[in-house]
């Protein structure tokens, strides 16, 4: 098994989620969006891990679990609302939405 | 009887208030039973008092009757009390009965009016307020009702208000009396400030201890008592606003600018009268201020053609009168003139009020004519009265109350022989013009159609008065004409007498002689001028001085101009340099700010979740950097 | 087997950001696949096996399948391509950039000053994470149950046709 200092692993953790929210703050495809929000929230997932091995202690794959179900119901919803998005919009793009401009 | 003294206020407030809330719901006819009917009640319970105060004076003959405490603000303890003496017996007396009888009369002259409810109330709140100045027995409680009387002088100026004239003479009359009244405001403050009471009686005495004769306290408020007076009795240089106060309709007329409302300075200064002996520097203003009304209100009802700015400057004229007796210390004959006044200026106007509607508001002199064989009944009242104005000797009210106050404004010890000069030079004056007004508008040929005719409620009120303004006259007669004297030992009881003059019974005959033979000169001249031969006026008015003076005094003197020039005019400008509100644009700029900002901001709700998600990782990385970083 | 890790690092890294730039939605899932795989191997190197199996089962597995569905029912093609294209202009990339540099320097900063302990190599076996996770997070476990259902019932709630389909208009909310 790897013995990697544990700020790697925490460096890779961070680099995944500014890929991520580079992602979510360019693309406006909410297809994108959505996919991009998945990689920041395995990047976290990923942090907690990365920091139960180094303890070795199971709590950060505890943690893990958890966004895991998170991120699921998440995905649920949020295609659900691309669906309907797309239904009454007829396009994916976020910046259509834009009634609420004050 | 005295136990009923605080009906005489509450009888005409009560009809006002029935009137006022429930005005549209009654008929003319109630309206007018309860509009006359409650001061017709108000002078019955006076005249009850009043009978009882002569016959069983109460202890110091004056009598004071404490309703409730109206406040109390440390010293100010103001009570709401009425008090009764001689000088108010007789100003209720007054105001009843002048009042009853031009109410009366309303009930048909104002027949076809629209706000026939309106006025009733109207009046009713004026006498009741009249009651109250007159009854007050603090000056505080009197100045509710010189306000009150103030407030019912503008509605009834602009009743018609739908003519802007109306609604502007209205206004003038309004804020000319204000320059007065806050003097006199200010006058009550210093007597409180210095004295520690309002109650008149009180402040009357603690003045006497207090001050010096001629301290500058006492010449203080006494000058700006005379302030108010000289605002609210039309005196000059306050006077502009009484001529175009004959906007009303003429009842108001009669009632308010002519009988009442207008005498309440001399009843001030009256009631005042022991501040003013405190400062005779004042007192003796009083008199050059009566001599000098007197003067420039009777020559320039001389000019006028409007019969009813003749009787305001006469108005104006007669409270000069008063005002110089009041100068010269003969408070007992000011008072006098002021019922004599009282009854034959109302008749007057009455009178007048009774031509206008006969011939449909034809106000010029020269359009009238030849009405003395149409309107006999309306000559002859209106003769009367004139006669009264005029005094003609021996048979008028108006010649014993004005001999009075001439003889007294000889024999004081303040007046003097100029006083008396122009008194009578403003007798002449008065007769010339009350004459003047008679032939023009029952003489000569006849010039408008007569429409209607005074019905019997205008007439039993005009009879009424003048038979008042005949005969009132005979309360108070010199030594050599049977020498009665029934109102000065009554009067003295409240006011103080003047220090009794040598006899001079030869003097006075004289001078009584010639000013009889003024009047009765002034009465011919006005029968040469405009009755034998009317071309003359015209005459005088072609040459240039003559014509020149015409227009100077029809102006009245060219006040109106001056005060256009040096108060009216810089203020409209400055109100209009003001038009935008200076101050105000601080409070428009903040809002304006705000307004940028919120604008700057708003332009930030994009509605693209995009920028939203910016500016949450923006607050996020920021938030994280200070942590990190501090 | 610590080259592993890095190697894994590096694809993982790559691959994300090739997810994030690509135009076409079905080769960004591919790669994110490919990004999520070579996490699972990160896992099971520390020595989180169980972890690992669930990224492959749940992420890489059911949740990009469902990605895949939605896809193909909305059906978009070459137009949707172009657009994207279109729509993704050098510009927009530098104030994201920027930030999430920023965030990147403050979280290396973080890190470096911290005394962490190296990962060890040996195994938190599958048995030590259920013994915890039924044990005392047993309370999260029912959270996450409830939490799951919740996404059920909404995603039901929101995945339902509304009929008539209604064009959009101003009053809608």
């Amino acid at each position: 098994m790897a013995q990697v200092p544990m700020e790697h692993g925490l460096y890779v953790a961070g680099l995944l989620f500014c890929l991520g929210l580079v992602g979510v703050l360019v693309r406006r495809d909410l297809l994108f969006v959505l996919m991009s929000i998945e990689i920041m929230l395995n990047a976290a997932g990923m942090a907690f891990v990365v920091a139960g091995a180094g303890w070795q202690q199971p709590d950060g794959q505890i943690m893990f679990i958890f966004i895991l179900t998170m991120a699921a119901a998440e995905v649920a919803v949020g295609l659900a609302l691309i669906v309907q998005f797309h239904h009454h919009f007829k396009t994916l793009d976020a910046d259509a939405a834009r009634r609420m401009r004050g | 009887m005295f136990e009923l003294l605080w009906l005489i206020p509450a009888l005409p407030l009560a009809g006002f208030l029935v009137i006022a809330l429930m005005g549209g719901a009654l008929a003319r006819r109630a309206v007018a039973v309860i509009g006359v009917g409650s001061v017709g009640a108000a002078a019955i319970v006076s005249v009850g008092v009043a009978a009882q105060f002569i016959s069983a004076p109460p202890p110091g003959d004056s009598l004071t009757q404490v309703l409730w405490a109206w406040l109390e603000v440390g010293l100010l303890r103001p009570h709401v009390a009425l008090c009764l003496d001689a000088l108010s017996v007789t100003m209720i007396l007054v105001v009843t009965v002048v009042g009853f009888l031009i109410l009366l009369y309303s009930a048909e002259f104002m027949g076809d009016d629209e706000s026939y409810a309106w006025f009733f109330a109207y009046m009713d709140l004026f006498v009741a307020s009249m009651l109250i100045l007159a009854l007050a027995d603090n000056l505080f409680f009197l100045y509710l009702g010189w306000e009150g009387v103030g407030l019912c002088s503008y509605l009834l100026i602009g009743f018609w208000y739908k003519e802007r004239e109306n609604a502007r003479a209205a206004m003038k009359a309004f804020i000319v009396t204000r320059v007065g009244d806050v003097g006199l405001a200010v006058a009550l403050l210093l007597i409180f400030t210095s004295l520690g009471t309002l109650q008149i009686q009180e402040v009357m005495r603690r003045a006497a201890q207090e001050w010096a004769v001629g301290s500058n306290t006492a010449t203080l408020a006494a000058a700006l008592l005379l302030c108010g007076a000289v605002g609210k009795s039309a005196q000059a240089p306050l006077q502009t606003w009484l001529p175009d106060a004959m906007a009303g309709p003429t009842p108001v007329s009669a009632l308010i600018h002519a009988a009442t409302m207008v005498t309440a300075g001399v009843y001030l200064i009256a009631r005042t009268n022991g501040l003013f002996s405190l400062a005779p520097a004042v007192q003796s203003v009083v008199a050059i201020i009566g001599v000098a009304t007197l003067l420039l209100g009777g020559l320039s009802a001389l000019v006028q053609r409007d019969i009813k700015r003749v009787l305001a400057y006469s108005t104006m004229s007669q409270i000069g009168y008063m005002f110089l007796a009041l100068g010269v210390g003969a408070w007992s004959a000011a008072i006098f003139h002021f019922a004599t006044h009282a009854f034959f200026k109302s008749l007057l106007f009455l009178g007048a009020g009774a031509v206008l509607l006969a011939t449909d508001e034809q106000r010029d002199m020269f359009k009238l004519g030849g009405l003395r064989a149409e309107m006999p009944y309306t000559f002859w009242t209106f003769v009367a009265g004139a006669a009264s104005l005029a005094a003609l000797p021996l048979v008028t009210g108006g010649f014993y109350s004005k001999d009075m106050m001439l003889w007294n404004a000889w024999t004081s010890p303040k007046g003097s022989p100029w006083l008396w000069l122009g008194g009578a030079l403003g007798a002449l004056i008065t007769a010339l013009y009350a004459f003047r007004m008679v032939f023009l508008t029952f003489f000569g040929e006849r010039k408008s159609v007569v429409s209607r005719r005074p019905g019997p409620i205008m007439r039993i009120p005009m009879g009424i008065l003048a038979v008042l303004s005949i005969f009132a006259g005979f309360l108070e007669t010199p030594g050599w004409l049977g020498g009665m004297d029934y109102l000065s030992p009554f009067l003295g009881t409240a006011l103080p007498g003047l220090p009794h003059a040598k006899s001079q019974p030869a003097m006075e005959l004289f001078l009584q002689a010639l000013t009889s033979l003024l009047c009765v000169s002034g009465v011919l001249v006005a029968y040469l001028l405009f009755v034998a031969h009317p071309e003359v006026p015209d005459r005088i008015a072609a040459i240039k001085a003559g014509g020149w003076l015409q227009g100077f005094w029809f102006s009245g003197w060219g006040f109106d101009r001056v005060y256009e020039f040096i108060v009216v005019k810089p203020f409209v400008r400055i109100a209009l340099a003001n038009r935008g509100d200076v101050v105000d644009t601080l409070f428009t700029g903040l809002a304006r700010a705000n307004e940028a900002l919120h604008s700057s901001l708003s332009r930030t709700q994009t509605g693209k979740l995009r920028d939203y998600a910016l500016g949450v990782v923006a607050g996020a990385v920021l938030a994280i950097g200070i942590m990190v970083l501090l | 087997m610590n080259a592993v890790f890095y190697i894994s690092s590096l694809v993982a890294v790559i691959a994300t950001a090739l997810v994030v730039t690509r135009v076409n939605v079905v080769h960004a899932l591919l790669y994110l696949i490919v990004s999520l795989l070579a996490v699972a191997l990160i896992f099971f190197v520390l020595g989180a096996p169980f972890v690992a199996a669930l990224e492959v089962l749940i992420y890489a597995g059911a949740i990009m399948v469902l990605f895949v569905f939605v896809i193909m029912m909305l059906n978009l093609g070459a137009r949707g391509e172009r657009r994207q294209k279109a729509l993704l202009n050098p510009s927009i990339w530098i104030g994201p950039g920027i930030l999430a540099i920023v965030l990147l320097g403050e979280l290396v900063y973080v890190l470096i000053g911290q005394e962490l302990p190296p990962t060890s190599g040996s195994e938190v076996s599958p048995k030590q994470v259920s013994l915890a996770l039924f044990g005392p997070y047993a309370l999260g476990v029912e959270l996450a149950s409830v939490l799951l259902l919740a996404g059920l019932v909404g995603a039901y709630h929101l995945g339902r046709r509304v009929a008539p389909p209604r064009a959009p208009s101003k009053e809608d909310p």
